[in-house]
């Protein structure tokens, strides 16, 4: 939990946001995806590790394929887990959050997962499929080895919701920037995420970040003053599909310097 | 066990609401207005109605003479004629159902995923005669299988979305079909077809499907004055069986039996018998039975029926296995073939493969069912499956019964 607080409060200090960066973990494979990790720790302020699994429905085509290359190299949770190991000993300081669907992890153990993530240096935890009514169990004991569960947000959410999901959360809540699955979009509807932000923000008095279709500095230099951070995945995993790490690189660094704005 | 599932979707610890926020909402909104049309008399009158004049309801429970003389043993088989609906199988029933409820709640886009394409027909067909836009997503390998399915489909004015991504078959399309949603859930609804799914959707379905316990309680009752020993019915996701099985749960002299999809049979990794094999987990928004690795990785499945050829189980079968009410077993495609053969020869009643599978268990155990009066849920009709059948019937000579 302190990294993922003094992660904000210095880059708040220093008049900049997160730059939060997901790929999915052992894409292609696991040696090669530590390195592209290395790459995007030069950048990302935090950063998203995926779990693969065989059906993350709400992920479209990018990460979906990501997922598919992740498992057919092998990879397992205890794998995962040795990824983060070895990113966390280069890594001593920035935020590493683990993303993956629940049933990888029910079937895992969830506190034997949650204990080995935080030996192998895990701050917090995204499940897309587990909302409050069914993560509130889970949240607790990730709050109990003072961890962060981090709960999603959604255009849909109700007002109830939104108070239900501040009180799960642990040090920030993700919102999701449209209806709909992962992917680059082109333009987004900067005004109502500002707006709905504003209202997470305004109801559960959590920072709240973005993500879902930001793949360009642009997209972060329109909505900059309403999130906390800024998530970026499809955009990053599609430059590893194509094993363009040059253009990764370069994307990794416009990101980074939209977040730079105030 | 009428009490099941609980205020918060569960039956025992299965079930539940394990989907993505954007989707929560869309799920409270339609729980609401669920519950408030199941006690809604208007609605219930408007959808009997249908069910009457349109589907062709009740339909018949028939005594099975030439296949219980076949199977000796005074056992007396009788079948639940869901193959006589209007679209040649029970799906129809919940699609009229959810059809109907969507557009009470203003929702004008409907979409569904389909594996044999049965499931994809009944909405289809709801959805034309509601005047409902449809969409069906459909994998790869299934539009292979049953390509005239897709044909009838966009015949009634459907659109079949192919689903490319996994193993091309009934869970992908659920994932697509659930992708769909979480991007258009404003203004759609989505027509699970089975028992599966996040809560209200197991109780919701069972609710349209069990009109067919209901109508085979009455009609057994009237022909042979008593309940029948056995009610035998496939599962795959497992909509028909719970929609038989429920209105006996609490006849606890009835013994209920689920048939599932055993491929090239359960010692092999090609088949589809969650309930026999899998292990809890949780797929498609439920706390479930799953086929899955020990990593928690969704397995592959195969079953010569594509509607029984799906990795997860409706969460109220979990709890009936575990609470030993029901009992689960599987038969092999081999197996299903044959009783395709023998019901069309003993009955001139072709069955679909799915149903296949509930009429070979009782084939294979006609020794232990003497005297008894059994009740197959004859789910579906085969025309579908003529194609697919011919082709293996002519590789597989030796599986031919002349």
């Amino acid at each position: 939990m302190e990294r993922i607080k003094n992660c904000f409060e210095k880059l708040e200090a220093k008049g900049e946001k997160p730059l939060i960066v997901y790929a999915t973990a052992c894409d292609p494979n696991c040696s090669k995806s530590l390195e592209i990790f290395r790459l995007i720790l030069k950048y990302a302020d935090m950063v998203e590790i995926g779990m693969p699994f065989s059906d993350p429905l709400a992920d479209g085509p990018t990460i979906q394929k990501a997922h598919e290359r992740a498992l057919a190299a092998g990879t397992n949770t205890q794998k995962v887990l040795e990824l983060v190991k070895k990113i966390r000993d280069f890594e001593s300081e920035k935020p590493l959050i683990l993303m993956g669907y629940y049933n990888p992890i029910f079937v895992y153990g969830e506190e034997k997962f949650i204990r080995d993530a935080f030996q192998a240096g895990v701050d917090g935890f995204i499940v897309p499929d587990l909302p409050p009514e069914e993560g509130e169990d889970f949240a607790r004991k990730v709050k109990s080895m003072k961890l962060s569960p981090i709960f999603l947000a959604a255009p849909t959410s109700t007002d109830d919701r939104i108070k239900r999901i501040g009180e799960v959360t642990g040090e920030f809540i993700y919102y999701v920037s449209v209806t709909g699955i992962t992917g680059e979009r082109e333009e987004l509807a900067y005004r109502e995420i500002e707006r709905d932000i504003e209202r997470v923000k305004r109801i559960t008095g959590k920072k709240t970040v973005v993500g879902f279709g930001i793949s360009r500095g642009k997209h972060i230099k329109e909505m900059y003053n309403s999130p906390d951070g800024f998530v970026v995945g499809s955009a990053v995993v599609k430059r590893i599909e194509q094993e363009d790490y040059k253009n990764l690189e370069s994307l990794l660094e416009e990101l980074k310097a939209a977040t730079k704005l105030s | 066990m009428n009490s099941y599932p609980d205020s918060r979707g569960k039956f025992g610890i299965y079930g539940g609401k394990f989907v993505p926020e954007t989707l929560m909402a869309a799920l409270s909104e339609l729980e609401e207005n669920y519950y408030k049309i199941k006690n809604d008399p208007s609605f219930q009158e408007e959808f009997n109605k249908l069910l009457r004049e349109y589907v062709g309801r009740p339909t018949p429970l028939q005594y099975a003479e030439g296949f219980s003389k076949y199977l000796g043993n005074g056992i007396k088989v009788y079948l639940k004629r869901e193959d006589l609906n209007h679209t040649g199988a029970h799906k129809i029933n919940n699609a009229l159902g959810q059809a109907l409820l969507a557009k009470r709640m203003g929702k004008k886009r409907i979409i569904a995923e389909t594996g044999a394409g049965q499931h994809g027909v009944a909405t289809a067909t709801a959805c034309a005669f509601l005047g409902l836009e449809c969409v069906v997503y459909m994998g790869e390998e299934d539009v292979r299988r049953q390509a005239l399915n897709v044909f009838r489909m966009e015949l009634l004015g459907a659109k079949v979305e192919v689903v490319k991504s996994g193993s091309r078959t009934l869970k992908d399309a659920v994932n697509e079909a659930t992708r769909d949603w979480v991007t258009n859930v404003r203004t759609t609804h989505y027509i699970i077809g089975s028992a599966v799914g996040p809560h209200p959707y197991p109780e919701m379905v069972r609710d349209f499907q069990s009109v067919i316990g209901r109508e085979t309680k009455e009609q057994i009752l009237k022909s042979e004055n008593r309940l029948p020993d056995t009610i035998v019915a496939c599962v795959g996701g497992g909509s028909n069986a719970i929609g038989i099985f429920y209105p006996f749960i609490e006849d606890k002299d009835v013994r209920l039996v689920g048939v599932e999809a055993g491929g090239y049979g359960l010692d092999t990794d090609k088949h589809a018998a969650t309930l026999c094999k899998g292990t809890v987990g949780i797929l498609h928004g439920a706390k479930s039975y799953l086929l899955q690795t020990e990593d928690g990785q969704i397995t592959p499945t195969h079953s010569v029926s594509a509607g029984l050829d799906y990795p997860g189980v409706g969460p109220e079968h979990s709890l009936l296995k575990d609470i030993n009410r029901a009992e689960y077993y599987a038969v092999t495609d081999d197996e299903a073939l044959e009783a395709f053969q023998i019901l069309s020869r003993t009955e001139g009643i072709i069955p679909a493969l799915e149903s296949s599978h509930a009429i070979a268990w009782v084939i294979k155990n006609k020794d232990k069912l003497e005297g008894q009066i059994v009740v197959v849920n004859l789910s579906g009709r085969g025309d579908k499956d003529v194609n697919q059948v011919r082709e293996i019937l002519e590789e597989r000579r030796d599986l031919r019964l002349w």
